[in-house]
């Protein structure tokens, strides 16, 4: 039987989101036995991360595993090999299960083709992080009984935004309505084909109106270089959330960024450190729905 | 040596020619046509069925000989012609080393006449080593037998060095063959720019990256009064602005791949790089005016853009993987899907096949007449079978129609007299 993967929102069953969600509850409430005993998770990291990588490794040695760490700079992948050598050589290692990250699209889906084992999506190019979307959606529903009906704003750089897709994917499914704003460089319309519950706005404040959620997304300064759009200043004077924006938003509106976060430029650093930001909570979460999806996928916890 | 083809539809559109006869070849060239005039014999072609056309001829394939001996040689590649239906090629120049001087030309021919199973024509490159900087040695190339002229792989994006190609290559009355694509709009896609692409987190290669430089080669082909071929045109805009230029007499005229003009972006299996050519699979609006385009003759002729890489090459993170998939044993049955489902006549596909390459490059043969050379192309168009890349005679798998079901094939395939391909 193939084994099952965590490669993307797309196409994950409702019901499966679902669990997913509410184990991770559950693990929050009841510290879960050690699933994976004796199972070796192989963490390759063909992009830099700090968060993501940590917390897959927290959450995996919390379920009782041992992890291999594989870097990009620290291995083969430097000397040329293919991906698929690399992951054909460290299968062979006896390994149980692969996170991969990696800065093209599609990538983990060409390991999962390739390997007997479960893939866990952390993050491909600009197409999903199924884990971060999952962890946004576990945060809100700590402080909110349901997603469904919620006005969801998310600002910043959509179009490179993996972190975007998974998440519109995700909320929409659960019933929020999710504002995308960008500069128009940055958020082309073909966003709309998502259906009926995006909308694409490129006012920020027009986006903040009434929202029940705040995500931002970080600006990578190569977009800058690229002329997506003119300056940092620029971009400030027009995007950055800040405390007086942020009035247009419900007053109670949670605040979330998935990092790495630039304060002073996506976001002000009172905005970052007020009382209605979860940022920290994120990453909390983050543990949380990895263990999840590990004990699920790893594990084979029903 | 006398080949004797019996009973088939003798059919040359180009010729107004359709009738139910024989067909006697002498030596390499046609003797005689017509109906009921050879008895049945040992050692004749049984026809009856099947069509017999003027032999096929791809203006764009890559023989990937020399320096790319992994993903096809002339002896495969021409294989692979011959069992999709092609008596002649013309072989793309982007070879290691490029083929921009008389000496690589020369030497393709030479190679071509000791391994080839159907004709090579040799398309020589506009500037050294295609770089786009300088003017390759044109003249002395056309000496040595190059058809036409292309940097193919990438555009020529200085639009000055563009119309003095133009301008040179018209005193031998050799086409300048352009790959359009505006490398800036087209920023590193490896895919076309739509919700598809929008989706899967992939950078997208838009219409506008082609059409903006079809605009610009139609208006320097118009002021120079030089003949600009547009190679594997995809896209609706490009479509149009083509069928402006030859409504004002332009001497312009352009191929279609059978990929473009039977898949779209929505049809890609996604990541998989079988499906990543350049241009990419369009729009399902861009492949319909695609069909449209090639059944009125807006779009001239038919080419695979055969473009053979090794499995590992393909086997990769989309965005690495290189563009190109094969296309010589798979036109023709994706042609007549075409025709069977009566978007395209029979008579526009063998055109398109045979004849009107031969005309836009110059090419002899394609002509079902006392005295040609005789170069055929007999197909079942009824024939029912899948496509299988590991079976395939091309060294390489890279198609996304491995496992599909064709109707339509290549029975016989006549080179100078010789059958170079009998379907098992």
């Amino acid at each position: 039987m193939p084994a099952e993967h965590l490669l993307g929102i797309e196409g994950l069953p409702l019901p499966r989101i679902q669990r997913l969600l509410a184990r991770a509850a559950q693990f929050q409430s009841h510290p879960p036995p050690r699933y994976l005993a004796g199972k070796r998770l192989l963490l390759l990291f063909y992009e830099s991360s700090t968060r993501t990588r940590t917390s897959f490794e927290v959450a995996a040695r919390r379920l009782g595993a041992e992890t291999v760490s594989v870097t990009a700079a620290s291995s083969s992948i430097e000397k040329g090999e293919s991906l698929l050598d690399t992951v054909y050589t460290l299968r062979a290692m006896v390994i149980d299960a692969i996170v991969v990250r990696h800065a093209s699209s599609g990538a983990p889906q060409l390991v999962a083709d390739h390997v007997d084992i479960p893939v866990l999506n952390a993050g491909d190019g600009m197409h999903e992080h199924p884990t971060q979307a999952l962890l946004d959606g576990f945060t809100i529903l700590r402080h909110r009984p349901q997603i469904a009906g919620l006005r969801v704003a998310i600002i910043g750089d959509i179009l490179h935004s993996r972190v975007a897709r998974s998440n519109l994917l995700l909320l929409t499914r659960l019933g929020a309505h999710v504002r995308l704003c960008g500069p128009r460089t940055l958020l082309p319309p073909e966003f709309a084909a998502y259906g009926p519950q995006v909308s694409l706005v490129y006012d920020v404040e027009q986006a903040l109106a009434d929202a029940d959620v705040v995500m931002v997304l970080r600006i990578q300064m190569e977009r800058m270089r690229e002329s997506f759009f003119p300056s940092e200043a620029e971009y400030v004077a027009r995007y950055s959330v800040t405390r007086e924006r942020l009035r247009a938003a419900r007053p109670d509106a949670l605040v979330m960024h998935p990092g790495p976060m630039i304060r002073g430029v996506e976001i002000t650093a009172d905005v970052a450190d007020s009382p209605q930001s979860v940022i920290r909570e994120q990453v909390e979460n983050g543990v949380l729905i990895r263990m999840a999806a590990l004990a699920e996928l790893v594990g084979g916890v029903a | 040596m006398t080949l004797i083809l019996k009973g088939g539809r003798l059919f040359d559109p180009a010729r107004q020619l359709d009738l139910v006869g024989d067909l006697v070849v002498e030596d390499d060239r046609i003797r005689s046509l017509g109906p009921d005039i050879a008895a049945a014999s040992p050692g004749v072609l049984d026809c009856a069925g099947l069509v017999v056309a003027p032999g096929f001829i791809d203006l764009h394939v890559h023989l990937r000989e020399p320096g790319f001996e992994y993903k096809e040689t002339i002896e495969t590649g021409t294989q692979a012609a011959a069992a999709g239906g092609f008596t002649a090629v013309c072989a793309m120049p982007n070879t290691n080393p490029v083929n921009d001087n008389a000496g690589a030309t020369a030497y393709l021919l030479q190679r071509a006449r000791e391994l080839g199973h159907a004709r090579v024509y040799p398309v020589g490159a506009i500037t050294e080593a295609s770089k786009g900087e300088r003017l390759a040695a044109l003249g002395a190339m056309c000496q040595a037998g190059a058809v036409a002229f292309s940097d193919d792989g990438r555009p020529v994006m200085n639009a000055q060095m563009l119309r003095r190609a133009l301008e040179y290559a018209s005193m031998f009355d050799r086409p300048v063959v352009e790959h359009a694509e505006d490398l800036h709009l087209a920023a590193n896609g490896s895919m076309h720019a739509g919700p598809t692409a929008l989706r899967l987190g992939l950078r997208g290669i838009s219409s506008a990256s082609e059409a903006t430089m079809v605009a610009r080669d139609l208006l320097l082909a118009e002021e120079t009064g030089a003949h600009l071929h547009i190679a594997h045109l995809s896209t609706a805009a490009s479509v149009r602005l083509l069928r402006d230029a030859k409504s004002r007499g332009v001497r312009a005229s352009a191929e279609v791949t059978p990929h473009h003009f039977t898949l779209c972006d929505q049809d890609m299996v996604a990541y998989d790089a079988n499906f990543k050519m350049n241009p990419p699979l369009r729009s399902a609006a861009d492949r319909d005016a695609l069909v449209a385009a090639l059944a009125d003759g807006t779009l001239d002729a038919i080419a695979t853009d055969h473009a053979p890489h090794a499995p590992h090459e393909k086997q990769q993170e989309f965005d690495r993987a290189p563009f190109g998939i094969l296309g010589l044993e798979t036109a023709l049955p994706l042609a007549l899907r075409l025709v069977h489902s009566g978007r395209l006549s029979l008579a526009r596909m063998v055109d398109a096949f045979s004849s009107a390459p031969a005309r836009l490059f110059h090419l002899p043969g394609a002509r079902l007449e006392p005295g040609a050379p005789a170069d055929l192309t007999v197909f079942d168009p009824y024939r029912e079978w899948t496509y299988d890349p590991a079976q395939a005679r091309s060294k390489s798998r890279n198609s996304p129609f491995a496992g599909a079901r064709m109707r339509g094939r290549a029975v016989f395939t006549i080179v100078g007299g010789r059958l170079v391909w009998q379907a098992p």
